[in-house]
């Protein structure tokens, strides 16, 4: 059913036509009108049986999410920016215990100074913290995504987050499509979980783990991270089969067949970026766009693969490593350390006349045209 | 595509107003794409809110930053905000007062501009009058049905109805429609004039 909602609203749909038995979450800000929405479904019975707990902080959510998830229920919550650090030893647990909680983060930057705007650094900061992270251009996508994560969740037995640009995605009203309940059940089967906390038949999980086999506990964590490079395209063809639209799977490319320069970027700024690309390529720039939607696991063979026969690749970065730099341009040069090739990161100068423009317009997020057109000149000095 | 920048003061509805023309456009069979520009906003600071509309998908989530059309919820951000930034000399602007662009001293700005485009409605006291509350999103949502023709009046009415409960509703259905039928009388009465 077509809708035009904001994407919060989209995704606390998608969250409710899975089924979830528990939720929790702390309703202050950082939140947003995902789980108000959830909230108000479970009150007045749309959602039901499910359970809603209102818990007393960000790492209490996760807490109760990782008991709901280890009694054998199917387990969300959501949260942005410093309520994602403020859960996060109980976010490393989740992944480390192996439950298949599927939890939305809506991108925002941590403070200080205080700032409510998009970036990634919330969920990058946790983006080694066990979990699979997919990012959503569009909230169409947020809203398969979220379908799917369930799915690929209890299928490796792993904790998915969904990442979607805060405010740019979450508070945008457009156009989506809602699936039917009837398609939903279809994709995603009742939750059988592989073990359960059962004080009749009781047994420990994340039990301690001394050196003699840590590493290797760590190891088999990154080989079940590694699974999902292979589940997610699967996952993804069904998807497609069920609904009739694509969503999820490792990479999106767009015009990238015969491209010489390619941009690759997570999330929203996909679109303002493909709308450039087309502005770019009728002004005869060979230039294309990837999207990166899974970013972990990291689909190095995948981006190799889309990226090989480029010469330039530009990386936009939505998260900056202090001390180092950009976090995703390291992660994609890991696809191509044998070859020599023209990284162009985003220098002082370009970033600079990026934050000018920012400033000018109150708005977050590279501003994606500005970025390019800038790139174009740089990349036509380089020749 | 069509793009329309709307300016307020928080408390206002702008966002709301935004979101609301991006569902009749919806409801016309068009993409739209609503968003506020993100801040903490406080009540009664400057806000502005987006919404672009298209016969395609809409990828692009910039900023609106030259705008086909600027709809102005409150006039006394006319010469606090640079309310007109980028706005294309083709463009429409409908401001919510009951002065004229002459008595708002704005005559001499809008030179160059097509005069059927610009568009003055008293859209609070018509919210006043049928809602009983200064928001005047319903009555400039009317208006901008009769001004701009992206959205009609039917699909206006039925995105108001998809907010508000029915009373509510009712009021602001009302007053879209009386703004519509203010505006239309004018183009009337221009078209007479004209002719």
């Amino acid at each position: 059913m077509l809708e035009q909602c904001e994407g919060s609203h989209a995704v606390a749909h998608a969250v409710a036509l899975c089924r979830p038995e528990v939720i929790c979450a702390y309703p202050i800000s950082p939140q947003t009108h995902i789980v108000e929405g959830l909230g108000e479904m479970v009150k007045s019975g749309v959602l039901e049986p499910c359970e809603f707990i209102n818990v007393e902080s960000e790492f209490a959510a996760m807490s109760v999410a990782i008991g709901a998830s280890a009694a054998g229920a199917r387990a969300y919550t959501a949260t942005a920016s410093q309520g994602l650090l403020f859960m996060a030893e109980a976010v490393y647990n989740a992944s480390g215990l192996g439950l298949p909680i599927v939890m939305t983060v809506a991108n925002r930057a941590i403070g200080a100074p205080i700032n409510i705007w998009n970036d990634h650094t919330d969920s990058m900061a946790m983006r080694d913290a066990g979990w699979i992270q997919l990012f959503a251009e569009s909230n169409q996508e947020a809203l398969d995504l979220h379908v799917q994560a369930f799915r690929i969740a209890e299928e490796l037995s792993l904790p998915v987050m969904v990442c979607m640009d805060g405010f740019i995605l979450t508070h945008a009203f457009e156009r989506v499509d809602l699936p039917e309940q009837a398609q939903v059940d279809r994709f995603l089967p009742r939750y059988t979980p592989r073990q359960v906390l059962d004080p009749n038949e009781p047994v420990s999980i994340g039990a301690m783990v001394g050196p003699e086999a840590f590493t290797e506990v760590r190891y088999l964590a990154h080989a079940k991270q590694l699974q999902a490079l292979q589940l997610m395209p699967l996952v993804a063809g069904e998807f497609r089969q069920v609904f009739g639209r694509d969503a999820g799977g490792l990479i999106s490319s767009y015009r990238t067949q015969d491209a010489e320069t390619i941009v690759v970027a997570l999330g929203s700024v996909l679109g303002t970026i493909k709308d450039t690309v087309d502005e770019l390529r009728d002004s005869g720039l060979r230039i294309g766009a990837l999207g990166i939607t899974s970013f972990r696991p990291f689909p190095i063979a995948a981006l190799r693969a889309a990226l090989i026969h480029a010469s330039r690749i530009v990386v936009v970065e939505k998260c900056f490593a202090v001390g180092i730099g950009g976090i995703v341009s390291r992660d994609v040069r890991m696809a191509f350390r044998d070859r020599p090739l023209t990284f162009l990161d985003l220098d002082w100068g370009i970033v600079n006349r990026v934050l000018e423009r920012e400033r000018t317009t109150r708005r977050s997020g590279p501003v994606a045209e500005g970025v390019l057109r800038d790139i174009g000149m740089v990349a036509s000095r380089i020749g | 595509m069509f793009q329309v920048r709307m300016h307020g003061r928080g408390g206002q509805g702008v966002v709301t107003g935004a979101e609301m023309l991006s569902v009749a456009a919806f409801l016309g069979g068009k993409h739209a794409q609503a968003f506020p520009s993100f801040g903490s906003e406080r009540t009664g600071a400057p806000v502005v809110a987006f919404c672009r509309i298209a016969d395609t998908p809409i990828r692009l989530r910039e900023p609106i930053v030259a705008p086909d059309a600027l709809i102005i919820q409150d006039p006394t951000l006319l010469h606090q905000v640079d309310v007109f930034a980028g706005l294309r000399r083709d463009g429409y602007i409908l401001i919510n007062t009951a002065k004229s662009f002459a008595q708002l001293g704005l005559g001499e700005f809008v030179k160059g501009f097509h005069p059927e485009r610009l568009l003055t409605v008293p859209a609070t006291d018509l919210a006043v009058k049928h809602v009983g509350r200064p928001l005047p999103n319903a009555a400039l949502l009317g208006a901008f049905a009769a001004l701009g023709g992206q959205i009609s009046l039917d699909a206006v009415c039925r995105a108001i109805e998809s907010r508000f409960d029915e009373k509510v509703a009712r009021g602001n259905v009302a007053a879209a429609k009386e703004a519509y039928e203010i505006v239309r009388e004018e183009e009337r009465l221009a078209e007479t004039h004209h002719a």
